[in-house]
């Protein structure tokens, strides 16, 4: 089967998820070809499409000023118009992964896999991954056939970049193939999510709490940890939608992506949406109390207590060290 | 009696008879007076119904005890001597005024019996409440104008300062007063500087007053003064009658009613609609309170007759924590609400459509000054005239239920209840989970009666003794009591779910009679003969809002009847360096009654240094509330919680001691907020009574 | 305006850990709970909202058996005006694309501005309502945090995408919506309001009725099993009692420059 990757990029630069999707597909169809469809208009596309060169052998630039914006609607009628019968196309399950895939699936006839950890095993067409359920409290396989070619959504950060690739690829613009370019959605803007007061992003050290926080006012232990170890408070999605915290203070894919050096884990079950926005393999110290918690799977060092008993002790501890 | 100057009755003034006066004030006056109760009649009758006419001995002995005998009045000391000085007088002179109306048409009238030597002491006696209440006018105005005690403060959100027309009727009574005085003493001056007998004054009196500086003046400018005076009494009397039900003096009238048909019992919660069966609540088209004739006919004389004297606000926990609740204001924005919707005069009726309430949520009300109550009952406890608040904030909050209208901090727990039957949403099984602590387990057996099996008492533990980490150990103390008093007792495991007293008092009425029906079928096949609780909202649900059930006791009952006959010992304390310091639980003591018991288990403690906080019994102070109470997010400054053990600081003591789960979870909570941890500690009775089993 | 709002039934596991059977083939369901799926419930409100400020009707759909007829009712007492049950024996193996095609011959029995979905259920993949979409060849926008009527023909809405960036979009009516948490506050739905629309009649419709075959609903893609993922991989637990415990991390923190 022919397999290709759709690989997003932003301000000329291709999303970390290209390389994944390159090694995803490697343990798809080991030692295939593998092809990189990059859409975009002017410039950054063609920098883009130098950048992924040396992680697939074929890189197809499709050119268009509608597609200066990914819109999943338009590129979905590119993708259907351009791939072969029976192709597998692989897409980071991210937001725009999310918008794209499932309708793609339907518009190319094949199957669907959403959500892709890890591949189990490819035997003949038959194709086993591995998915996530309950929000990562448990795992399941999975299995179809690739026969009727597929559209596989891999979870950025499940499978290690290949850093040493040189697939040296070559670039071969189809901007001519887009087919029809309209549709019933347009992208009118961008609106940025407000900058708090304190930018997380930029923090070395970060105190990241969780549901376990149970309750707002018990954000002042985290806080007071905080300040003894001299980090930023960031948190996870239900601290937010609860609105115990700014959403400047969220980490994960609907949040901000940081890039700290430790990251320190309270009361956070681990959801990927969450570890989707930590990056640059900070030490991560989860501390949670359910012992099952999908985090424990990414941390370095795990503490199994309730962090509301566990936090005040070691803020305790740590000021009584540099006083 | 021979008099030298003429009487109201006989005066003229420019040719004309000032009789027509006497008559044309007091008539015009009871006209007005007549519409404007017949006006404030119509919201009543408008209003939902109410069952309040029960119980008459019980309810007069309220009126004795409460109205007549102003009996919370001290609780508040110079305000409440200032007021007793003044309702008093008013009692008194309420005679007086009455027969002064018909003096001015009949001069020599006197009232039946007021002829004689008891017409002569009682004019001594209204001599001296006036002159007292004149005094109290003064001190509640200096109180009102320069003093200005905290709670009658107008924060800018509820609106204009009320001192104005606070100081406008002590302007009144005054004038009254000295009025009432001027008319005596001008005739009595005249008399005696004419060498007629006057009727005696007694000494330091305004008549006396009076009298001594008339006795200086012309008789011709007494007669005046004496016509004057009577008028300004009789058009100032008839005045302050029909200013009364424009306003909080409104109270004058209706305090009387609202002490009769104040609420009876406590610890309970009304039901959705008076007159309407539980089962019959599906047919209902409407819920609980939206707008303003939704309120019961006792819930509007409630606002009628609130004097807006603050005591409510001023030991509300809610109020004083700064979140968006005061219960003066409950009562004020109803009260303005209904003067608006039913105003006096027609011409005045508001543009729109009608008589059409509108919503009190969102406009008088909002949703989270609803929320904001801990139901803990300090307001009702202390208002002086029975005015009711809990009653009302459920009925607003079934309202709110009704449309949906809930914060998602509290739906989550309510869909649990719903599901599981616990505000956390665990599963059923792991209710008597506690039990199988190893070391517990070795020490204690508990039977878990779900599968059938009987004890002949039944330890109710709810929800959050059941679940909570910390609050089983509650639980497992209070099975190794029961244990060590030799009850055959049992759990009812997975089928007891939540009491639901937080359930109905957070107005999801239905829910409640879905938790109590389980509750009362598992506790029937039990067959338990008593039950014991630890939890007091469980013990006041189960004892107040469940019907049929074994008689119910909170394990403060039943360690001291145990320990009272000898039945139970305890050592005596190890570390004297502890000083204890027992806070009440609102559902045990407000609602209740019960604060001896406890108090008295742990003075049985030999040893036990016992210190009592300023607030205490029916004054203490909420620990921030529980049940579904621990999972709404309010505004506040400030925790309820963090105050309390404060307070227990400034009493001295360094153990605070409490006798409900909630208590103790606000309480340690509080330790750790307040940065008291070392210093004070906060422990349950059942904790602290296992530690000291002999 | 004509809503539809797909919803489906899910065991309830926030407070509860999900456990694998003994036989490892799924999750432990006897002492779950039942309840609408969350972004469902969020969709619900959403279209009571937008019904309540321009008119029209509500209609939830769900694919399940007779036990979803409970989450149809809690949906309906929040307001939605009509509730359709899609019940067949053929059903029950159905995949993602599987009951998007029940979905979609639903659909195009009645004639609806708006389809609602909740981003996505438990199972993680938030793959049927774009599939819903291209099979009706509506346009479609997952993710949705907002939604606003602009014109006779199209509405706004806010895609949330990385970094809590809201995406805006204008799209044409009727289109296919999945409908992200937070775009609202879903109201309560007490025992009454259940009660109050216990006898209303949920209308069933079968394989038959709906004019499909069992190859539009056969699955391609299987779930084999459940099993959970060996924990730990990557991280060290530390035990010990907390004292131990803070040592050992302070030791750690203080290496990786944790504490300054």
């Amino acid at each position: 089967m022919k397999l290709f990757a759709y690989i997003t990029h932003r301000d000329g630069t291709a999303d970390d998820s290209a390389q994944e999707l390159a090694a995803a597909a490697a343990q798809i169809a080991p030692g295939e070809a593998v092809t990189a469809i990059v859409t975009g208009s002017g410039e950054d596309l063609q920098t883009v499409c130098d950048q992924i060169t040396s992680s697939f052998s074929e890189v197809i630039k499709v050119d268009s000023s509608e597609l200066g914006y990914p819109n999943g609607e338009l590129i979905r009628k590119v993708l259907t118009n351009l791939l072969p019968e029976n192709a597998g196309i692989l897409i980071a399950h991210n937001t725009f992964g999310m918008d794209l895939g499932p309708g793609l699936s339907i518009k190319l006839g094949s199957v669907f896999l959403a959500d892709v950890v890890g591949i189990d095993k490819i035997d003949g067409d038959q194709l086993t991954v591995v998915r996530q359920e309950f929000g990562g409290q448990v795992s399941t396989h999975v299995q179809c056939s690739l026969a009727a070619g597929a559209v596989i959504n891999i979870r950025p950060g499940s499978f290690a970049a290949d850093e040493n690739a040189e697939a040296g690829g070559s670039v071969t613009d189809r901007s001519g193939d887009t087919g029809d370019l309209t549709s019933g959605r347009k992208f009118l803007e961008l609106v940025e999510a407000e900058v708090g007061d304190v930018d997380i992003t930029k923090e070395d050290v970060l105190i990241a709490v969780g549901r376990g926080i149970e309750d707002e006012d018990n954000l002042e232990i985290v806080e007071e940890l905080a300040e003894a170890m001299g980090a930023a408070v960031a948190c996870s999605r239900p601290v937010v939608d609860a609105k115990w915290l700014e959403k400047s203070r969220q980490v994960g894919t609907s949040g901000l992506t940081v890039k700290p050096k430790v990251y320190l884990a309270c009361g956070i079950s681990g959801s990927f949406q969450h570890m989707g926005g930590i990056k640059g393999n900070p030490f991560v110290v989860a501390i949670n109390k359910n012992p099952k918690a999908p985090i424990f799977q990414v941390a370095d060092v795990g503490i199994v207590t309730d962090i509301l008993d566990f936090l005040p002790e070691l803020t305790e501890k740590i000021e009584e060290i540099s006083s | 009696m021979q008099t030298t100057i003429i009487s109201p009755a006989n005066a003229s003034f420019l040719g004309i008879p000032t009789v027509i006066f006497s008559i044309l004030i007091p008539l015009i006056g009871l006209l007005v007076f007549t519409y404007i109760m017949a006006m404030r009649r119509v919201p009543l009758v408008n209003a939902a119904p109410d069952s309040r006419f029960d119980h008459a001995s019980e309810r007069f002995f309220n009126v004795l005890k409460i109205w007549l005998g102003q009996y919370r009045q001290p609780r508040y000391m110079v305000a409440g001597i200032v007021h007793i000085v003044i309702f008093f007088g008013f009692l008194i002179l309420s005679i007086r005024a009455t027969s002064l109306v018909i003096i001015g048409f009949s001069e020599d009238f006197a009232l039946p019996g007021f002829s004689g030597t008891f017409g002569h002491l009682y004019n001594i006696l209204k001599d001296y409440a006036a002159t007292a209440v004149l005094i109290g006018c003064g001190i509640a105005a200096y109180r009102r104008a320069v003093v200005k005690p905290a709670r009658y403060a107008v924060p800018a959100k509820y609106g204009k300062d009320h001192t104005a027309e606070a100081l406008f009727v002590l302007a009144l009574i005054s004038i009254l007063m000295i009025s009432e005085s001027c008319f005596d003493a001008s005739l009595i001056a005249a008399n005696l500087q004419q060498g007629l007998e006057g009727e005696y004054v007694a000494p330091l009196t305004l008549s006396w007053l009076f009298k001594s500086i008339f006795m200086a003046v012309p008789v011709a400018a007494l007669q005046v003064m004496h016509v004057l005076s009577f008028y300004i009494h009789d058009l100032t009397f008839f005045f302050f009658l029909c200013f009364l039900p424009l306003g909080k003096h409104f109270h004058v009238i209706t305090s009387i009613f609202n002490v009769y048909f104040m609420r009876l019992k406590r610890g309970n919660i009304k039901p959705v609609k008076y007159g309407v069966k539980d089962e019959d609540l599906d047919d209902l088209e409407l819920f609980g309170v939206k707008k303003l004739e939704d309120f019961t006919w006792k819930h509007l004389l409630d606002f009628y007759s609130c004097a807006d004297c603050g005591r409510c606000s001023d030991n509300c926990p809610a109020n004083t924590v700064g979140r968006p609740l005061s219960p003066r204001f409950i009562s004020i924005k109803g009260r303005d609400l209904i003067f608006k919707s039913y105003p006096i005069l027609p011409v005045k009726k508001p543009a729109g459509p009608g008589k059409e309430s509108e919503d009190l949520i969102g406009s008088i009300y909002n949703e989270d000054e609803i929320w904001s109550c801990t139901t803990c009952g300090a307001c009702e406890q202390e208002c002086p005239i029975g005015i009711e608040y809990i009653d009302k904030i459920v009925d607003l909050r079934r309202g709110m239920v009704d449309d949906g209208n809930v914060p998602q901090s509290l739906q989550k727990p309510l869909r649990a209840l719903e599901k599981r039957g616990n505000p956390y949403g665990k599963m059923e099984k792991k209710r008597a989970a506690w039990i199988k602590d190893k070391e517990f387990a070795a020490e204690c057996e508990v039977k878990v009666l779900e599968k059938g099996g009987t004890a002949s008492t039944l330890y109710f533990v709810d929800s959050i003794t059941s679940y909570d980490d910390r609050m089983m150990e509650i639980a497992r103390s209070t099975a190794k009591l029961l244990d060590a008093m030799n009850l055959d007792f049992g759990v009812l495991g997975k089928t007891e779910k939540d009491s639901g007293n937080e359930v109905r008092r957070f107005g999801e009425e239905m829910l409640f009679q879905a938790l109590r029906e389980e509750n009362s079928a598992a506790i029937e096949e039990s067959g338990a003969s008593e039950i014991v609780t630890a939890d007091p909202h469980a013990y006041n649900c189960l004892k107040n809002e469940y019907n049929d059930l074994p008689p119910v006791s909170h394990i403060s009952q039943t360690l001291l009847a145990k320990i009272n006959s000898n039945e139970l010992k305890l050592k005596p304390v190890t570390d004297s360096s502890k000083i204890y310091t027992y806070h009440d639980p609102c559902y045990l003591g407000r609602h209740n009654d019960l604060y001896d018991a406890p108090r008295d288990v742990l003075d049985s403690i030999q040893g036990l240094t016992r210190v009592e906080m300023e607030k205490n019994r029916d004054r203490a102070f909420c620990c921030g509330g529980g049940g579904l109470m621990l999972f709404y997010e309010p505004e506040e400054d400030q925790r309820m919680g963090v105050l309390r053990v404060e307070m227990a600081k400034e009493a001295g003591a360094n153990v605070i001691v409490t006798a409900c789960p909630f208590c103790l979870v606000n309480m340690e909570d509080a330790i750790k907020v307040a940065g008291l941890e070392g210093e004070m500690e906060a422990i349950d009775l059942a904790e602290l009574v296992e530690l000291h089993l002999a | 305006m004509e809503i539809l709002v797909c919803v489906t039934r899910v065991p309830d596991t926030a407070e509860n850990e999900i456990e694998l059977n003994s036989a490892g083939n799924d999750i432990e369901r006897d002492d779950l709970v039942y309840s609408v799926n969350e972004w469902d419930n969020y969709a619900v409100e959403e279209a009571i909202q937008i019904r309540d400020r321009v008119g029209g009707s509500v209609t939830v759909i769900t694919v399940g058996d007779d036990e979803s007829d409970e989450i149809l009712r809690r949906e309906m007492a929040m307001g939605a005006d009509k509730g359709i049950l899609l019940s067949d024996d053929a059903f029950e193996k159905a995949d993602g694309q599987g009951i998007a095609a029940i979905l979609k011959a639903a659909a195009a029995q009645g004639s609806y501005d708006l389809i609602l979905t909740g981003a996505q259920s438990e199972g993680g993949a938030g793959e049927v309502g774009g599939m819903l979409a291209a099979m009706l060849d509506l346009p479609y926008a997952s993710l949705v945090v907002s939604i606003e009527e602009s014109g006779d023909n199209s509405v706004k809405v806010g895609r949330e995408i990385e970094g809590g960036t809201i995406e805006m979009n204008e799209i044409s009516l009727p289109c296919v919506l999945s409908i992200q948490t937070g775009i609202n506050e879903p109201r309560y739905v007490g025992i009454r309001g259940i009660r109050k629309v216990a006898n209303v009649d949920i209308p069933v419709q079968s394989i038959s009725e709906l004019g499909i075959t069992d190859s539009d609903v056969s699955s391609s893609v299987k779930r084999l099993d459940y099993f959970v993922p060996d924990m730990g991989e990557g991280a060290e637990m530390l035990e010990g009692d907390d004292e131990e415990i803070i040592d050992k991390l302070i030791e750690m923190l203080k290496a990786k420059g944790g504490i300054k």
